[in-house]
Parts: C-alpha cells; sequence; structure tokens
C-alpha cells in the first residue's frame, strides 16, 4: 500500500521536501452502497503517533443537527475505535474537526498544518446505521511520506498525500 | 414398546443429569449483563439483565435479587435503579447514567455464617439464605406476583421458583431439620454455653462499570476489606488485541495467587466454553488475553483466615464483574 505513488505530489513521496509547513491531505472516499435503508456513515479520522502517545482528531462527521433526547451524538460510540482513543474526551462540536455526515463521494481533508514530525498512523473509520463498521490505518511519515488503503466495505480508498 | 423403553431410559438419564448438575449449588453463578458499557453523553442509560445460571448470561435459572443493587456515580454521590422487575429467569433495572465518567453498579454483601450446640440442640448463626425477590416471593414480601399457583399455572410446587420458596425451614433438603427459632444473627448473639461452634465469613462483591464519555477511576479506589479489583486497563476501554490488566488486591494490599475464571459470553455459538482459568501474579495482577470480542464474566475466588471474629476458621471472598471487550 505504500508503494502507491500519488503522480500528483512526486516530490513528498520522494521525501526531498525540506518545508514541513506543506500540510498532507487525506482523501476519503465514501463508497456508494446499494440497500434499502441507507443512512449517511459517522465517519472520523484520527492520528496515531507510532511510537504511542495521545491521538489527535483530524475530522469526525455525525449528525449535528439532531438534539434532545436523542441527539445525534449518542451514536459516536459506534466509532469505537475512535471513541476509544480519544472521541470520549472531545468536546463536540469542535471548531475545524466536526461536520455533518456527507454523502457517498470522495473528500479531501488537509491534515493538520503543526503536527510533529514523526511517524504516525492515519485511522479512519466508519460506521453506518443500519449498516456495517470498518476502521482503515494508513501509516505515514512526516513530513514527506504519505500511504494509501482501503477498506472493504464502509470505506473506499483512503489516501494521504 | 422399544420406543417406550428408550424414552424412559432417556428421562431417567435426563433426571440423574439434571440431580448431578443441580447439586453443587456454588456452580450457579450470578452475573450482570449491561445493556452497553460505553455511553456517548449524560443523556442516556443502561438497562441491566440480573441472573444465576450456569452459563453466564444465559437466563435459564433464576433471576438473581436485586434488593441490594447500589449505584455509585462518579462523583461519589450514590445513584439509584429504576424501573427493577424480576422475572421467572432473570431480573432487569435501569440506570440513568447522568453525570460524565465511570459509574460502579452493583452489589457487595459481608456476612458471618455457622453454626453451634446449645444443649444438645443445632443452632444457626445469620439470617437465613432467603430467595431472590420475585422467585416465589413478590418484590413487595410474600404473596406478591408469581406467588402459588402463579400465571400459567404450572404443576410445580408452589408455583415458579418453588423448590427454593419462601423459607423452608431446613432449607436444603436432605439434612437434619431443626427449629427455625434456633437462629441467631450474628456470632456476638452466640450464647456462652455453645459447643461445636463453626462459623465462616463470606465477602461477595459484583460490579459492572458504565462510562459516560472519559473514563474516571473514583469507583475503583478501594474499601480496604476483602478481594476487590484495581483497573490498570480501564474495565470499559478494553479491545480484544489487546490485554487486559487488573490488579486484584485483599484488605487493601496486592493479592497474589488468586484464581480467576474469565468466560466469554456467546457459549452456544461455540464448540467450547473458552473459559479461562487464571491466576493472578505476585503483583496481584491479574492478564487476560481476550480470545474474542464480546462480553465476559470474570469471577475472582480467594479463601484465607483473616476473618474479623476470631472463631470464624475461614474467610471466603469473591469478586465478580462483566467486562465489554470490543473488536479493535
Amino acid at each position: 500500500m505504500k508503494s502507491k505513488v500519488l503522480p500528483a505530489v512526486p516530490l513528498l513521496v520522494a521525501g526531498t521536501i525540506a518545508t514541513p509547513a506543506t500540510a498532507a491531505t487525506v482523501s476519503v472516499t465514501l463508497p456508494r452502497i446499494d440497500v434499502a435503508e441507507y443512512h449517511k456513515p459517522y465517519v472520523a479520522g484520527w492520528l496515531e503517533p507510532a511510537d504511542g502517545g495521545p491521538a489527535r482528531t483530524v475530522f469526525v462527521w455525525y449528525d449535528l443537527k439532531k438534539t434532545g433526547r436523542e441527539a445525534g451524538t449518542k451514536w459516536l460510540v459506534d466509532l469505537r475505535s475512535w471513541w476509544r482513543k480519544g472521541g470520549r474526551s472531545m468536546k463536540l462540536p469542535a471548531d475545524g474537526v466536526s461536520g455533518a455526515t456527507r454523502a457517498p463521494g470522495t473528500y479531501q481533508i488537509p491534515l493538520p498544518a503543526n503536527l510533529p514530525a514523526g511517524q504516525y498512523v492515519l485511522k479512519v473509520e466508519a460506521a453506518r446505521e443500519s449498516g456495517g463498521r470498518e476502521l482503515v490505518s494508513v501509516p505515514i511519515t512526516v513530513p514527506g511520506k504519505g500511504g494509501s488503503a482501503s477498506g472493504k466495505a464502509e470505506l473506499g480508498a483512503v489516501t494521504v498525500r | 414398546m422399544r420406543i417406550i423403553t428408550l424414552f424412559s431410559a432417556a428421562s431417567a438419564l435426563s433426571v440423574a443429569l439434571s440431580a448431578a448438575f443441580a447439586s453443587p449449588a456454588l456452580a450457579h453463578s450470578q452475573w450482570l449483563l449491561p445493556s452497553t458499557t460505553v455511553l456517548a453523553g449524560t443523556g442516556n442509560g443502561v438497562t441491566v439483565d440480573a441472573g444465576t445460571s450456569t452459563v453466564p448470561f444465559y437466563a435459564d435459572h433464576f433471576p438473581m435479587g436485586i434488593d441490594d443493587i447500589k449505584v455509585w456515580a462518579p462523583d461519589g454521590s450514590e445513584g439509584k435503579i429504576q424501573n427493577p422487575a424480576t422475572g421467572r429467569y432473570r431480573s432487569t433495572f435501569d440506570v440513568m447514567i447522568d453525570q460524565p465518567g465511570t459509574w460502579k453498579i452493583g452489589v457487595e454483601q459481608a456476612s458471618v455464617f455457622g453454626s453451634f450446640v446449645l444443649d444438645g440442640e443445632m443452632w444457626r448463626v445469620g439470617a437465613m439464605r432467603r430467595p431472590p425477590a420475585g422467585a416465589g416471593m413478590g418484590p413487595g414480601g410474600p404473596g406478591g406476583p408469581g406467588g402459588p399457583g402463579g400465571p400459567g399455572g404450572r404443576a410445580g410446587p408452589g408455583g415458579p421458583g418453588g423448590p427454593q420458596g419462601e423459607g423452608r425451614p431446613g432449607g436444603e433438603g436432605g439434612r437434619a431439620r431443626f427449629d427455625p427459632a434456633h437462629v441467631v444473627a450474628s456470632p456476638a448473639e452466640i450464647p456462652a454455653g455453645a459447643t461445636d461452634v463453626k462459623l465462616s465469613e463470606r465477602i461477595s462483591r459484583n460490579f459492572i462499570f458504565v462510562t459516560a464519555d472519559a473514563p474516571t477511576q473514583s469507583v475503583f479506589k478501594p474499601a480496604g476489606k476483602g478481594l476487590e479489583m484495581e483497573p490498570i486497563t480501564h474495565p470499559d476501554a478494553l479491545a480484544s488485541d489487546e490485554e487486559g490488566q487488573f490488579r486484584f488486591l485483599v484488605d487493601g494490599k496486592p493479592a497474589a495467587g488468586v484464581k480467576v475464571t474469565v468466560v466469554p459470553g456467546g457459549k452456544r455459538f461455540r464448540e467450547a466454553d473458552d473459559a479461562q482459568q487464571l491466576t493472578t501474579g505476585p503483583d496481584g495482577v491479574l492478564r487476560v488475553k481476550w480470545p474474542v470480542a464480546g462480553m465476559y464474566w470474570l469471577n475472582a475466588e480467594m479463601t484465607d483466615h483473616r476473618a474479623s471474629d476470631p472463631r470464624v476458621t475461614e474467610r471466603r471472598m469473591s469478586y465478580t464483574t462483566t467486562l465489554e471487550v470490543v473488536a479493535p
């Protein structure tokens, strides 16, 4: 999965750029799923330092508008890995991090520009009402090396470049 | 004819088997099964099933008594259960989790029981063991729902829960009957002239943990008496690809060599029961690898002689919990 060279930014892949301020971007594809009852998935993406340490949430998409007794936040626990790795400690909505659920398609999300250099695993998790749940991991190095991996059901390609 | 013979042989066998399985009362484990252990926000609650059966989480024997269930909120205040009900096979109740952090729900009991002889007659120490509320007794006292000839009119004696019905003198059948008036509540009431004093102490705990938002540690503060558990890995943040670690304490100090049984739920859907018999290390730490994700029943048992009363010959302690282990 690391071998997928991304033609758009070959210099980044080669690791020759010396300007760490250049923020990387993750692209996430939500596949079209042909079911009678489709609900847009809850999706979260976060970075785990490879040598341990606290995870940093990059984005979380959930039902922001639903409030009251059965608020949209209730089902954030279904993103169970994200919940354990940091979601449970977050105050939502969070500026620049949380957003509404999204329809099938490919989305570009910038990674934080102030990430300390090092090795990370970018994780993206999706959970869908009346559907499945999937976790995709992409090891990356900041600055420089992106990567790509793909889910089988709930997530399409997840690519960092 | 032949079929009939086979049938009677089979039923005779099944009677023999059920008698064999039914005899050791301790083989039935008490379990609390929460609908979830992890919640987002403080607007939700959990519903808990409580049962007594051979295989954890299968409500096929008796309900667990819930009169003594308590709720400890993260800030140290006492919470409460709602909608308690006791059915034929399991009890149930709800707890609204209206404070962020980790809650403790369950029961802790300490008792001294035994017997002595006075003027040639047998006396008993400790309250009679009562059946769980609702198993032959209504939640509010005798004569409640499910009493004699309850709905459904089963032929069994005393309706649902009959055999363990309301305080039969003599308790476990077969033993010599004794006068039900010959009971004292505590060892302090044993008269001076008593002989053959046999006393045991039992301290048992059965707790589950539910967390809203980020987990906290306050409910794990040890009481310093009996067998307790202090988590290293938080009980509400367990994953099947990570080792679970829990320190067991006896009277507040690390308890080495404690025998612990860890059983995953869902036995009916596997070949083996996958139960693990584990032992705590010298530091009191139990290390558990999870064969599958799911709900686990964990039971630690320990016996020693450090009892509260010098006449007590042994102290039996147990600590039970239910753990939710998620797939990574």
